[in-house]
């Protein structure tokens, strides 16, 4: 019915612009990624230079990874999805939304160029000083009102459930970033400031900011790219309305909560330590429902993906998803987190996330959009597209498998005792045995880079309107002789 | 609302609703997942009783079994050190040198003292006492603070060039900076001492450095490069350099020469640990 509408004219042209960009910088923050990585494993590229040292690189990494490569395609996501589903071009025109497209940009060639310089306020994730964020601070107003404007002007007499998660990722981002900044510099025109939060309080706004970052910007806000790419790539309907409601208002009351158990056994008072494990364990069924909601969304699809490699991606990323969700919740508890805290355990936990929820959702969507925005009729390869996966799932699964080897077993040799009492190995021994781990992660993360300059180089011959001559990827004959 | 679309495949009810070509349906809660996640909340009451969970105004609730994590700590602290006392006594009470008599003892020092040196000494000495660059090797019979059990315990408690004000204290003079020898006679007296392990290439210059050493050198490092402990005077005639062995590398000791420092522990590690650690470093090498 609503096809026979005329649709308005979308602006795709900034959607294209995040696109590129997302690609760009994904590139170059798993590039750092695996630059760094190495460097764990072999000191000596550290260089001996101040501007490439791990101290330095390291934010670069993980702020291109997830605000630029991950903040691209999720905001050029949200622009494209509030469109459609909305039915209404964006609030505010073209300019304003190009503002916020080169504004987010200069954001993160003001944040990186200071952490390689050594600018940098030491709260993770929050790196960038106060100058930085008082200008994403105004393109993210700016970003608000485009989504939001376009939100108010629908013409759909219901808003899709994409778009809730949305909202909810720009507010709630918005908040924390606020609140975790309050910040004084220490001269007019010099780039230290000061947080005005000490001690154990910045510690506890710092990780109220940082648990919420996962939850509202790698989580929401991606759990709306989910809503929208997994229908759509499938052709199925949502598994369940009301299961997205209630999670959804689940999510944002209790994720909120869930800060402190990034400090357990520190200073911060025990009532709050209760209170951040309790949430997180509450939080672990609201968490499923968006992986429930994803994966029956394939109910009656299922045939799919053994032939559409692009739904294989969206729906690997929900799977990475509930395993992330559920070993998070494991690791709040106080008991498993004496063991896993300070170690790679920790480390192998967020990448299963990043790389396997955030990462292959993302590539999924760009593997949606390209043709899309390009006008073209389908993907140069999508053989391709099964070659970038495996790379990439390969690369996921060696990262975190040696990541939670080394992470257990440096937990373990921290605490294990002699016959009389005395630790058994000190915390030199402990970075050696690692060692291996660490060379096998770099190399997974090798994969995963190989993976995505595999997708770019597609994504570029589609948008020039090539195709490969291939032959198509068809059940295999035991599969299709069965007959579904 | 009579005519609600169902789904062809699944048979069930959509909302009625369809947004860019996506429709939703009205699939009710999975019960396995309503039901662990209320569990999950039931759970977290029950912890919230138990534990501090709830700030009020000026307090937080405390839980029925009272616990704190500093209390915790605290108490298991108390128990090491209590189930340590009938070792500890012991060790407090004997002077160092009568540690390793008792074999039960020295056991126990073994262990403590490897887990302390591990965690303290190994950064600069290495794993074992197998030395690093300038921070002398600990498992060898070359000591140059004296390699007796008393003499380590001695180094360990206040230090070498430490800020301690007991510590211990040597320097090398500047010999060519402060004008005492020349360039060729440096020169002399590092090709003698190169002779005295044996590595000396001309016989003619070691011959004249001899002389200089006795004169300039013999008064720290002994007659014959034995080495005084007691003045932090290494011995030179064992082939074992701090610095180098290379004759340039001895030529700039003489000349302008380096001095490394070793904090003291007296005021970090308690007396028991400093003995512990001392027994085992003595172990290390050839302790005397």
């Amino acid at each position: 019915m609503n096809q026979a509408i005329a649709s308005p004219s979308y602006n795709e042209d900034v959607v294209k612009k995040f696109v590129i960009a997302a690609a760009f910088w994904g590139i170059v923050g798993f590039l750092v990624g695996v630059v760094i990585a190495f460097q764990l494993a072999y000191p000596v590229l550290n260089l001996d230079l101040e501007w490439t040292s791990f101290g330095r690189l390291r934010p670069v990494h993980t702020s291109a990874v997830i605000f630029a490569f991950g903040g691209n395609i999720l905001i050029g996501s949200s622009l494209y999805i509030v469109q459609r589903t909305s039915r209404v071009t964006l609030f505010g025109g073209p300019a304003l939304a190009n503002m916020v497209f080169w504004g987010y940009q200069i954001f993160i060639v003001m944040a990186a160029l200071g952490y390689v310089l050594g600018v940098t306020q030491g709260k993770e994730y929050a790196e960038p000083e106060w100058y930085v964020d008082l200008w994403l601070t105004v393109i993210w107003v700016m970003y608000l009102v485009v989504f939001a404007g376009t939100l108010i002007t629908r013409k759909e007499s219901h808003i899709y459930v994409a778009n809730w998660f949305f909202l909810a990722f720009i507010i709630t981002v918005a908040m924390l970033h606020l609140g975790n900044n309050v910040a004084l510099p220490v001269s007019w025109f010099g780039a230290k400031s000061y947080i005005a939060w000490a001690g154990v309080r910045d510690a506890m706004t710092q990780w109220w900011y940082g648990h919420n970052a996962v939850g509202f910007f790698l989580t929401a806000g991606f759990l709306g790219m989910m809503y929208y790419y997994i229908p759509k790539q499938a052709e199925r309907p949502v598994y369940s309305y009301r299961l997205s409601v209630i999670h959804f208002w689940a999510i944002t009351f209790l994720y909120i909560w869930a800060g402190p158990h990034h400090l357990h056994y520190t200073a911060l008072p025990d009532w709050a330590q209760t209170l951040g494990m309790t949430f997180s364990i509450m939080l672990w069924m609201p968490s499923w429902g968006g992986m429930i909601n994803g994966i029956m969304t394939l109910s009656g699809a299922w045939d799919k993906l053994r032939t559409d490699p692009v739904l294989r991606f969206l729906v690997t990323s929900v799977g990475f998803y509930g395993m992330s969700t559920f070993e998070g919740p494991l690791m709040s508890i106080k008991v498993v987190n004496s063991l896993s805290h300070y170690t790679d355990w920790t480390i192998g936990h967020v990448h299963s996330g990043a790389l396997g929820w955030n990462a292959l959702v993302s590539f999924g969507a760009l593997y949606f959009l390209v043709p899309k925005l390009w006008n073209r009729e389908r993907l140069y390869s999508l053989r391709l597209v099964n070659l970038h996966f495996w790379f990439a799932t390969l690369g996921i699964v060696l990262y975190i498998t040696a990541m939670w080897i080394s992470g257990i077993m440096q937990g373990l040799m921290w605490r294990t005792y002699d016959t009389l009492g005395f630790l058994q190995y000190s915390f030199i021994e402990t970075v050696e045995a690692m060692h291996p781990y660490y060379v096998i992660r770099a190399l997974g993360g090798v994969l995963f880079l190989i993976g995505a300059l595999i997708m770019v180089y597609n994504l570029w011959m589609t948008a020039k309107g090539k195709t490969r001559n291939e032959a198509p990827i068809a059940l295999a004959p035991s599969a299709s002789s069965a007959g579904n | 609302m009579a005519e609600i679309e169902k789904d062809a495949v699944s048979g069930r009810d959509t909302t009625g609703h369809e947004w860019d070509g996506i429709k939703e349906l009205n699939t009710p809660l999975p019960r396995w997942w309503l039901y662990t996640f209320y569990v999950s909340i039931i759970w977290s009451i029950g912890y919230w009783v138990v534990y501090p969970a709830w700030p009020t105004l000026s307090d937080y609730t405390k839980g029925v079994i009272g616990y704190s994590s500093r209390g915790e700590l605290a108490s298991e602290l108390e128990a090491r050190d209590k189930s340590r006392t009938v070792w500890t006594d012991k060790f407090a009470a004997l002077p160092i040198e009568d540690i390793s008599k008792d074999s039960e003892l020295l056991n126990y020092a073994m262990a403590g003292g490897r887990a302390i040196f591990a965690e303290n000494c190994a950064p600069c000495h290495g794993a074992s006492g197998s030395g690093i660059g300038s921070y002398p090797v600990l498992a060898d019979d070359d000591w140059i603070w004296g390699g007796a059990v008393g003499d380590i315990y001695t180094t360990v408690n206040y230090g070498i060039r430490s800020t301690h004000n007991d510590t211990r204290l040597g320097e090398m003079p500047n010999f060519a900076d402060e004008g005492m020898l020349g360039k060729e006679q440096v020169s002399d007296v590092a090709e003698y001492v190169l002779s005295l392990s044996g590595g000396a290439s001309d016989n003619a210059s070691a011959g004249r450095g001899a002389e200089i050493f006795a004169t300039e050198c013999a008064s720290c490092h002994g007659e014959n490069g034995e080495g005084v402990p007691s003045m932090g005077a290494p011995r030179l005639s064992d082939g074992i350099w701090l610095y180098g062995k290379t004759k340039q590398n001895i030529v700039s000791q003489i000349s302008t020469p380096k001095h490394g420092v070793m904090p003291a522990w007296v005021d970090r590690l308690d007396d028991v640990s400093i003995k512990q650690v001392s027994v085992y470093v003595h172990s290390l090498g050839g302790g005397q």
